[in-house]
C-alpha cells in the first residue's frame, strides 16, 4: 500500500506487506543486524528529530531517518520490512543525518538495508535499479562512474539545450583539455591502464560483487561476466 | 538552572578554542601507527614539504604541498574537466611536482551509495588498491572528489575497527602483489587549495573585490568523519569548515552568508541520474533560489564534483518555471586559477558549464569573447588535423587581461 498523508504513521507498524511472512522479514532484519558495521551505526534514538530537520529527502518524500533509527532500535520487524522494500531508495546519502546527538548514522543504516535488499533480490529493488543498470555497467567495466559521452540531450533534456553542444562537440572538446589523462577520452572519465582494470575485475569477483549483480539483474551479469572473464583469461 | 539569552550570547561572542586533549573522538592516526607496528598495514607518510592545519577538535593535520598523486573524480573528469585542469594548472604555476596517474579507478562510492551493488570488502579493496598504486610511485595521494574523501575516511575507520575486513582485503591485495597501505592523512584537494591560498593571492592578476560569492560546503567533505575537516576560528568563529570560504576571502571576494548553507546540494547519487525531479527541486528551491533571494551573489563556489554539476545543471528547468535562479557555479580551484590568469576555456573550461557564466566574466572585466574566439581557432586546428589537442604548452602561460 503506498504511503499517504492519511496512512503515514511513523510510530506504529501497519504490516504493509502481509504477502511476506514474518519469518522472512525477521531473516532479512537479522542479516542487517549481523553486519559488523551495524553496531557502529546505531546506538539508540532520542527522538529529537535533528536528523529529519537536516534531511533533504524528508522535505520531498514521506521519508524519515528518525523512523529508520527508531524501527531498527526497537527491532520492529514489520516496519523494517516496509523501510527495506520502499523507503531506503529515497535517501540521498548526503549524511547530513550524522548530526545526530546520539551518534547514530541513519544514512549508514540505509546503506546496510540497501545491501541486504540487493543481495536478496527484492522485487521492489530490481524495479528501482532497472533504470540505473547502464551506470552499473559503466562503473564495473571502466572503473569510473560516468563518462563524457553519457551527456546526451535525450538523456538529459532537463539540463537544457547546452547539453546538445556538449554532445555535438564532444570529440573535439575532449581533445582541447590540457590534462594528459583526459585528452581525447570520451568513453571513460580518464585513461586507465588495462592492468588496473584487471585488478578491479579481480576485486569484483573475489568480494562476491558479481554474485550481487547476478541477483539483481541476470542479463547485466551475463554481459559483465563475459567481458571480465575473457579479459582476465587473456591478462 | 536556566541559561539566559545573555549568557548564550556572551559565550558565542568568544572565538572557539579547541583542545585536542579533550576531543570527543579518538585520533585514528594513533590506531594506524599501532597497526603498522604490528605489521598489519603500511602507513604512507606525508612528504616533508607540508603545512599543518587545525581540524574540528583542535588536532593538527598535515597537508602536502608537492609530490602528490592525484586521485581524480569520475564526475569531475567526465563532466567538469576544467576542475581537474585548474588543479593541475595551479600546481604548474608554482613548479610543484605532481603525478596524474593512469593506475587509478574511481572509489566506486557513487555506485555504492546509489545502488548498493557492492559491499564493504569490495569498497575497502578498491580504496586499498588505489592507495597501494600511489604508494608504489612514492607520491602521496590527494583526493579530488568530496565523496571519495568522505567514503575513504569511513572505510579507514572500518579497516581499523574490523580485523576480519583487514584480513579479507589483504587476501585480495595479495593476489595483485600489493601491500595494504593507508596514508597517514586523507587529503582533499581543497585542503591543498586552502593552504596555498595566500600564495595564490600573491600571484593574483584579476581584481575580484567587486565579486560577491556564496559557498556551498560539500556534505561528504565535512559531515562524514567530521573531525577530520579543517576549521579556523577566523572563519565563522570556527563553527563551519574553513575551506573554500577562506580561499575566496584571500582572493578579495566578498563571501555572503545564506540561511540554507548546511543543506545538501540535492545530488542524491541515484537521484541525479534517474530521479532528477528530487535533485532539481532541492538544488534550486533550497539552495540557488535562497542564495539569490537573500544575498544575490555573482557566483557560488563549492569543492566537489557532484555539487558543481547539481547546482549548475539544475538551474535550466527552474528558470523555465520563472524561478529566481541564474548563479554560475565553479569550484574553488577554478576561481583561484581564473584569479591568477588561467585561460577561461583552455584551462577553466567554462564551456562545460550550463548556467550562464558570461555576466560573471563581464563583471570581472574579462573580454570572454576574445578568448572564446581564440579557443574556437584551437578547435578548428584540431578539426583540421593540424593540432592533436590542447597541451600544457598551450595552456600554462597566464593570460594578461587588458
Amino acid at each position: 500500500m503506498p504511503t499517504t498523508q492519511e496512512n503515514w504513521n511513523p510510530g506504529k507498524s501497519d504490516n504493509r506487506h502481509p504477502e511476506v511472512s514474518y519469518e522472512e522479514k525477521e531473516r532479512l532484519f537479522l542479516e542487517v543486524k549481523n553486519d559488523p558495521r551495524y553496531e557502529d551505526f546505531l546506538y539508540g534514538c532520542y527522538e529529537c528529530g535533528i536528523c529529519v530537520s537536516t534531511c533533504p529527502s524528508a522535505r520531498f518524500y514521506d521519508y524519515s531517518p528518525r523512523v529508520i533509527a527508531q524501527a531498527m532500535a526497537r527491532e520492529d520487524i514489520e516496519r523494517v520490512y516496509d523501510i527495506i522494500s520502499e523507503d531506503i531508495w529515497n535517501c540521498a546519502q548526503c549524511f547530513s543525518c550524522l548530526r545526530c546527538p546520539r551518534g547514530n548514522n541513519p544514512g549508514g543504516l540505509v546503506t546496510l538495508l540497501r545491501e541486504v535488499a540487493v543481495k536478496n533480490g527484492l522485487q521492489e529493488t530490481k524495479d528501482v535499479l532497472q533504470g540505473y543498470s547502464r551506470v552499473i555497467y559503466k562503473v564495473m567495466l571502466k572503473g569510473n562512474q560516468v563518462s563524457p559521452d553519457m551527456l546526451q540531450p535525450d538523456f538529459f533534456p532537463d539540463w537544457g539545450p547546452w547539453v546538445g553542444e556538449f554532445s555535438k562537440n564532444m570529440p573535439v572538446w575532449r581533445k582541447a583539455i590540457p590534462v594528459d589523462t583526459l585528452r581525447g577520452v570520451t568513453d571513460a572519465a580518464w585513461k586507465t591502464d588495462r592492468k588496473t582494470l584487471l585488478e578491479l575485475y579481480t576485486i569484483w569477483f573475489e568480494t562476491g560483487n558479481m554474485d550481487i549483480i547476478k541477483e539483481i539483474d541476470e542479463g547485466l551479469f551475463d554481459l559483465l561476466a563475459d567481458v571480465m572473464q575473457e579479459e582476465l583469461e587473456e591478462g | 538552572m536556566t541559561t539566559t539569552v545573555e549568557e548564550i550570547l556572551e559565550r558565542k561572542s568568544h572565538a572557539v578554542t579547541r583542545d585536542a586533549e579533550v576531543a570527543p573522538t579518538h585520533d585514528i592516526r594513533e590506531a594506524l601507527f599501532e597497526l603498522e607496528a604490528k605489521g598489519e598495514i603500511v602507513v604512507q607518510r606525508v612528504p616533508e614539504n607540508h603545512v599543518e592545519v587545525t581540524t574540528k577538535y583542535g588536532r593538527t593535520k598535515k597537508i602536502p604541498i608537492d609530490h602528490t598523486w592525484h586521485h581524480k573524480s569520475c564526475g569531475q573528469c567526465g563532466h567538469i574537466p576544467g576542475y581537474t585542469s585548474s588543479i593541475y594548472w595551479l600546481h604548474r604555476q608554482f613548479n610543484l611536482d605532481y603525478l596524474d596517474p593512469t593506475d587509478q579507478t574511481s572509489c566506486t562510492g557513487w555506485n555504492y551509495y546509489a545502488s548498493a551493488t557492492s559491499n564493504a570488502a569490495a569498497q575497502a579493496a578498491v580504496m586499498s588498491r588505489n592507495f597501494a598504486a600511489a604508494y608504489e610511485t612514492g607520491y602521496f595521494p590527494t583526493i579530488h572528489c568530496g565523496t571519495s574523501y568522505g567514503h575513504y575516511k569511513e572505510i579507514r575507520e572500518q579497516l581499523v575497527h574490523h580485523k576480519e575486513l583487514r584480513d579479507e582485503v589483504r587476501r585480495i591485495l595479495d593476489k595483485m602483489g600489493k601491500p595494504l597501505v593507508i596514508p597517514e592523512e586523507l587529503v582533499h584537494y581543497s585542503e591543498w587549495v586552502h593552504v596555498m591560498r595566500k600564495k595564490f593571492a600573491e600571484k593574483q592578476t584579476v581584481d575580484m573585490s567587486m565579486i560577491r560569492a556564496t559557498v556551498h560546503p560539500a556534505c561528504h567533505y565535512y559531515k562524514i568523519v567530521a573531525e577530520d575537516a579543517i576549521y579556523d576560528p577566523e572563519i565563522y568563529g570556527g563553527q563551519r569548515t574553513a575551506t573554500v570560504t577562506a580561499t575566496l576571502e584571500s582572493l578579495g571576494i566578498d563571501v555572503a552568508d545564506y540561511s540554507t548553507w548546511f543543506d545538501c546540494c540535492g545530488f542524491g547519487f541515484r537521484h541525479v541520474l534517474v530521479q532528477r525531479d528530487f535533485t532539481r527541486s532541492f538544488s534550486t528551491l533550497r539552495k540557488i533560489e535562497v542564495m539569490k533571494n537573500e544575498v544575490n551573489p555573482d557566483l557560488t563556489v563549492t569543492h566537489d564534483t557532484g555539487c558543481v554539476t547539481t547546482l549548475d545543471k539544475s538551474q535550466f528547468s527552474a528558470k523555465a518555471h520563472d524561478r529566481n535562479v541564474g548563479i554560475p557555479v565553479l569550484s574553488d580551484a577554478q576561481v583561484a586559477a581564473l584569479a591568477m590568469g588561467a585561460h577561461p576555456f583552455r584551462v577553466v573550461q567554462f564551456h562545460w558549464h550550463s548556467t550562464d557564466w558570461r555576466p560573471f566574466l563581464d563583471k570581472l572585466g574579462i573580454n570572454w569573447q576574445k578568448y572564446w574566439d581564440e579557443f574556437q581557432n584551437d578547435l578548428e586546428l584540431i578539426r583540421a588535423g593540424q593540432k592533436s589537442g590542447i597541451t600544457w604548452e598551450d595552456a600554462d602561460k597566464p593570460v594578461v587581461y587588458a
